[in-house]
């Protein structure tokens, strides 16, 4: 084990995606020569050049539909976004064509593309900035979502997301990069579709998402003081989602809470809850609750950004609510 | 003009013509009995632009397609049958029913695939060509389009990133004056779109979309440029629809320029004009043009039949193929 930066694990799985395939390549705004705008590819132009490296202009439709046109022709393009908010800039290549392209050929093409993009709020960075979207990708048939939590998931996901044959959008959350983590000194692919249990507990299943497992587990850590024992499940993909393990658990606790950072309409509580009612109904011992961002724009001013967001407060409460 | 063209030449010329026209005419025939599903966008007059492009091509070439992309589809060799199936949504179609008109993909071609998104298929075409740069090979990529098309974002992002990297394809517009019923000069000051190129650093020429002769030439111009690594030609053909937008559109809105508009390009037909020259100068007879007819009218029928014995796929198929 040795102690590491979020942004240099997912550099590390870049890296190390690279030198085993030199088919795999990437390009977005800012990456080459400054190492992206978070840092999250410093040293990687050096080391592969200008054409594996790409700094491309400001065009984010331009770079997606780029990498789509890669990868159905032999590559596997890792495009970088440097806000998910972009992701929008870019919609009709993502969502109209990378995530289509398989099912309209009939399963004549793969687009072996991944998108790497930064998520959340929590820098004042305001409406254009700060926006989670893993909801709205995984309304999209034909795309994966991955939602990683600490460095070595982000680094163990990221290496499975570079090996799959289909378009994957990677959501990374901003507040996370300069955060140190324990990794192991090799980090293996980790497979999509089967959620973590990062900590087992009784009383009620917590399922989170990016950063959100890190805060459920500080909330599970100060609710266990109080006698309440939480399972934690770290979701990993959103798409595909491993919805037996949340089944199972919350069999198991009689209760579930999703926790993740897009906002509540229409958001992953809102279809965990839906997806899984069938199988838990008549084990459930509280309504299934969430706790996602309420229905505003994410706000600038540090006053009123906070107060909406996710936190660890926010769950001990929720949890408190749902165990009376 | 015609000295440096075969015999062989000049009747592939012709016959891909032909077998275009008649595919259309056949398709624009399902349409009107009511066997076809949805709509399509008719290549019919444009005939010139896919052949005289597609014959500077070599097999391995890429090509990007439209909405009205049957031509094009003819022009790289792909299957009439299989074309004519997915038309009508049928199991022996290249998508198996799930694409239709505006979404058949022949990757074993080299076509990328047919787009319903106006400019959708810019980026992508322009990804294939960084392919090709990438891995050193000696392949090109042509992006097919319409005038309208150069009014989207795509156009402008991927024109300027394939100059800026001198990437090897060729853009060519087909600029039949029409985007739906809006008239092109009504929308955009530059009547000329080739005249755009100038603002990419690239060469932008202006082509007699009727001529497949001229057509072929220019684009064995823009081929070599590009197949020498000496980056992107945008290629202006001056061309006309004889339908409307699609199928059943009447397309009413031509006349109010000019009541003898389409008559006036129809007189310009690039297949019967170019077949009445080749028999005035004696390079082709009345006699073999109609062996050849008579083999393409069989190869169409053929098509026709395939089709329509062809099943409708298993509605199970819906649940297929939307991850590689």
């Amino acid at each position: 084990m040795r102690e590491i930066l979020y942004r240099d694990a997912i550099c590390e799985a870049i890296d190390e995606e690279m030198e085993r395939d030199d088919r795999v390549m990437m390009i977005g705004e800012d990456i080459g020569f400054i190492g992206g705008n978070f840092k999250t590819s410093v040293g990687l132009l050096d080391k592969y050049g200008d054409l594996r490296m790409k700094d491309s202009p400001i065009s984010e439709a331009g770079i997606v539909g780029m990498g789509v046109g890669m990868a159905l022709t032999g590559l596997r393009p890792i495009v970088e976004l440097m806000f998910s908010d972009f992701l929008l800039v870019a919609a009709d290549q993502v969502v109209n064509q990378a995530a289509k392209i398989t099912y309209m050929s009939g399963g004549q093409a793969s687009v072996p593309m991944v998108i790497r993009t930064p998520m959340g709020a929590g820098r004042s960075s305001a409406a254009q900035h700060s926006q989670s979207m893993q909801a709205m990708m995984a309304h999209f048939p034909g795309l994966k979502v991955v939602v990683p939590s600490t460095a070595q998931e982000a680094k163990g996901l990221l290496k499975t997301a570079i090996r799959d044959n289909n378009p994957v959008i990677f959501f990374e959350h901003k507040m996370e990069y300069s955060n140190k983590f324990m990794i192991d000194d090799v980090v293996e692919p980790i497979p999509f579709g089967k959620a973590n249990i990062v900590r087992e507990g009784t009383d009620i299943t917590i399922v989170a998402t990016s950063s959100q497992v890190m805060k459920s587990m500080d909330a599970a850590a100060k609710l266990e003081k109080d006698g309440i024992s939480v399972e934690v499940i770290d979701l990993r993909t959103i798409v595909p989602m491993d919805r037996d393990a949340i089944i199972t658990s919350v069999k198991k606790t009689g209760r579930l809470l999703v926790v993740d950072e897009a906002h509540e309409k229409c958001g992953i509580g809102a279809e965990i809850g839906a997806d899984v009612m069938d199988d838990v109904f008549y084990y459930l011992e509280a309504p299934i609750g969430r706790i996602a961002t309420p229905n505003v724009p994410l706000p600038f001013s540090p006053a009123l950004e906070f107060p909406i967001i996710p936190s660890v407060e926010k769950i001990i409460v929720k949890v408190k609510k749902m165990m009376e | 003009m015609d000295k440096k063209y075969s015999k062989e030449q000049l009747i592939g010329f012709y016959e891909t013509m032909y077998r275009m026209r008649r595919f259309e005419e056949e398709v624009f025939e399902f349409y009107k009995k009511g066997m076809m599903p949805g709509l399509a966008h008719l290549y019919l007059g444009e005939e010139a632009i896919a052949t005289g492009v597609c014959a500077a091509l070599t097999e391995n070439d890429y090509i990007g397609s439209t909405h009205r992309g049957h031509g094009h589809l003819v022009a790289r060799g792909a299957e009439l049958g299989k074309m004519m199936a997915e038309i009508l949504g049928k199991e022996g179609g290249y998508s198996r029913g799930k694409g239709g008109s505006m979404h058949i993909m022949a990757l074993d071609k080299g076509i990328l695939g047919a787009n319903g998104i106006v400019g959708g298929e810019i980026p992508i075409a322009t990804g294939a060509a960084y392919t090709a740069k990438y891995l050193g090979t000696d392949q090109i990529a042509v992006s097919f389009f319409g005038e309208s098309a150069s009014n989207e974002g795509t156009f402008h992002e991927s024109l300027n990133m394939a100059a800026a990297w001198d990437l090897p394809i060729v853009y060519v517009i087909e600029n039949n004056l029409y985007g739906i019923s809006v008239d092109i000069r009504d929308v955009t000051k530059t009547i000329d779109i080739a005249d755009r190129a100038k603002a990419y650093g690239i060469p932008g020429i202006i082509v007699d979309g009727m001529d497949v002769i001229a057509v072929h030439q220019a684009a064995e111009e823009a081929v070599k440029r590009a197949r020498s690594g000496n980056g992107p030609t945008l290629m202006e053909c001056k061309t006309y629809r004889w339908q409307g937008h699609h199928v059943g559109d009447p397309a009413v809105y031509r006349e109010r320029r000019d009541p003898n508009e389409k008559a006036s390009w129809q007189e310009r037909c690039p297949v019967d004009c170019f077949k009445d020259k080749m028999i005035e100068q004696k390079k082709i007879s009345e006699k073999e043009f109609k062996k050849l007819e008579d083999e393409i009218e069989a190869q169409v029928q053929t098509a026709v039949k395939f089709a329509i014995d062809s099943p409708y796929p298993d509605p199970s198929e819906a649940y297929t193929d939307i991850f590689a």
